[in-house]
């Protein structure tokens, strides 16, 4: 994770087009400028980070299921529970099922453990739209890739 | 058993805490009701759940976006109800 440049997901580990189901991995760095400020003296995980990373991994679910053909956007979050403490050099597996595809729209379940803790859980509601530029679309798919998910080179 | 409209009314009132009294077919659910983009989002997760279908909101915005229909086709609510009829009746013919 790159938790100032918003890269919260290092490696997909697993991804089900027919269940709509994908697994990644995120490692929380050891340091980062956001722990200096959350809290002084006392690094933890902000719970809008943890959400944030199940945001990303159901971004590269829906990325598989559209095969980039669209780019999914986080427009809502319902019953988010944040159960425990995630510290500096944790490392996170984060697990999110497709609930619902609608038109335009999905939404999905996420959780994170660590171990086999479980720390947070979300249900999070994305809008499905065009790339807005061909640049965000090629970076999308860049960074996808690099984490592990099989699409094509170009959205 | 529930009439289209009794269902969507329900769904509305519970996602958008709109006292059911105030819901009914002549309703318009931006300009009478006040629901906005997102709220609708989750109405319409809600009726594609209870209803088994996949409503085609992409396809609705962009004819009314093109002016090949009014908003009122899809947001007036017994409009709405016409439109999930046939969208039932077409996933069980």
């Amino acid at each position: 994770m790159r938790l100032e440049y918003f890269e919260m997901i290092d490696s997909v580990d697993a991804f089900d087009a027919e269940k709509g189901h994908i697994e990644a991995t995120a490692h929380v760095p050891d340091g980062s400028p956001v722990f200096e400020g959350h809290f002084p003296t006392y690094p933890i995980m902000p719970g809008v980070m943890l959400l944030e990373t199940m945001n990303h991994a159901s971004g590269y679910l829906m990325l598989g299921l559209n095969q980039c053909s669209k780019l999914p956007f986080f427009v809502g979050s319902k019953r988010v529970k944040i159960r425990r403490f995630v510290t500096p050099g944790q490392v996170m597996k984060v697990a999110v099922d497709l609930v619902h595809e609608g038109s335009g729209f999905c939404v999905t379940k996420g959780t994170i453990r660590v171990g086999k803790e479980l720390i947070a859980e979300a249900e999070m509601t994305m809008m499905l739209m065009n790339f807005p530029t061909p640049e965000l679309g090629a970076e999308v798919v860049r960074r996808a890739v690099l984490a592990g998910m099989k699409l094509p080179v170009t959205a | 058993m529930s009439s289209t409209f009794d269902v969507v009314a329900k769904v509305i009132s519970e996602t958008s805490e709109i006292p059911l009294e105030q819901i009914t077919p002549e309703s318009h659910a931006i300009d009478d009701l006040g629901i906005d983009s997102l709220d609708f989002l989750d109405i319409v997760f809600a009726l594609d759940k209870k209803f088994g279908i996949k409503i085609p909101l992409e396809r609705w915005t962009e004819e009314v976006n093109e002016g090949r229909a009014s908003v009122d086709d899809y947001f007036v609510l017994k409009n709405l109800c016409a439109r999930i009829d046939e969208l039932v009746a077409a996933k069980n013919a």
